[in-house]
């Protein structure tokens, strides 16, 4: 299990990058952490969820 | 008539208190993007007595900016550093301001903060929003960064709040209210986010490491 912004999901060795793309995040407006460590964009490809990992995805909207 | 630094710095002791006073003197914040959040931002930490800010807008003012931004109707024209650093010594004159008129980038984003102990994203742009907290978590492991997602149009103040995301990361906002979405900016939705922003700052530097 996965916790994905609060959300748990039955999944494991789920790459993050496939999870992005079924969820539609723009990656060039996202911050993403997994357990408050930053997934700097070059690794967002090769990075791997692991079951226990806590996951979050800032999706930043316009406007400041 | 002006009061004399010593007069100002008590005065901002008995409000603050003394050991907190000398921790906001001592910090430096660099604010990223001097609009509707960042010129509201920079106003709160100037009258706190945060000693070193550094600003960063390649902007000038202009009258679509003034329903929102702390800039005045002479103003139109001028660079938003210079515009803002004018606003800031009129109301506290004993900080120190530097300004740098220039378009962040992914390139220059660490340069540009490095002499700050917190980052105040503060742009317009959600893509510029996204490089610099990247840049900052990814590169910057001292340092703070508070950003702001969410405030646009004129859905309830109390939407508005601060998570932390993570030990160094904190985020204001709604989330979702885009102005992208064809809902303008409100000037006061965009100030309490603001405030949230400089809140959260003076509470860093005080130790409070909660939202």
């Amino acid at each position: 299990m996965v916790q994905i912004n609060g959300e748990e999901y039955q999944f494991d060795n789920k790459k993050l990058v496939s999870f992005l793309e079924e969820h539609n995040y723009d990656k060039a407006r996202i911050a993403v952490e997994i357990n408050e460590e930053i997934v700097p964009k070059a690794n967002y490809d090769e990075t791997v969820l692991m079951s226990g990992d806590v996951v979050e995805i800032v999706s930043f909207v316009g406007g400041g | 008539m002006i009061p004399t630094k010593e007069e100002f710095y008590n005065a901002l002791v008995c409000r603050h208190g003394a050991d907190y006073q000398k921790k906001f003197d001592e910090a430096c914040v660099a604010i990223c993007g001097l609009g509707g959040l960042g010129s509201n931002i920079a106003i709160c930490l100037a009258r706190a007595g945060v000693g070193n800010l550094i600003l960063i807008d390649y902007d000038v003012v202009d009258v679509s900016n003034l329903h929102r931004q702390q800039y005045k109707a002479s103003q139109v024209g001028m660079s938003k550093t210079e515009a803002l650093l004018s606003n800031l010594k009129e109301i506290n004159p004993y900080i120190n301001i530097e300004t740098k008129q220039i378009k962040m980038t992914e390139e220059n984003a660490m340069e540009l903060v490095e002499e700050a102990d917190i980052v105040c994203e503060a742009f317009d742009d959600p893509v510029c929003k996204a490089i610099l907290v990247n840049e900052v978590l990814e590169k910057a492991p001292d340092k703070y960064v508070l950003s702001s997602s969410g405030m646009a149009g004129f859905g309830s103040a109390n939407l508005i709040s601060t998570k932390k995301i993570s030990k160094r990361f904190f985020l204001s906002g709604d989330s979702v209210s885009d102005v992208n979405d064809g809902i303008g900016l409100v000037s006061s939705r965009v100030m309490v986010c603001g405030a949230h922003e400089a809140h959260m700052v003076l509470r860093i530097l005080i130790g409070e490491k909660d939202a």
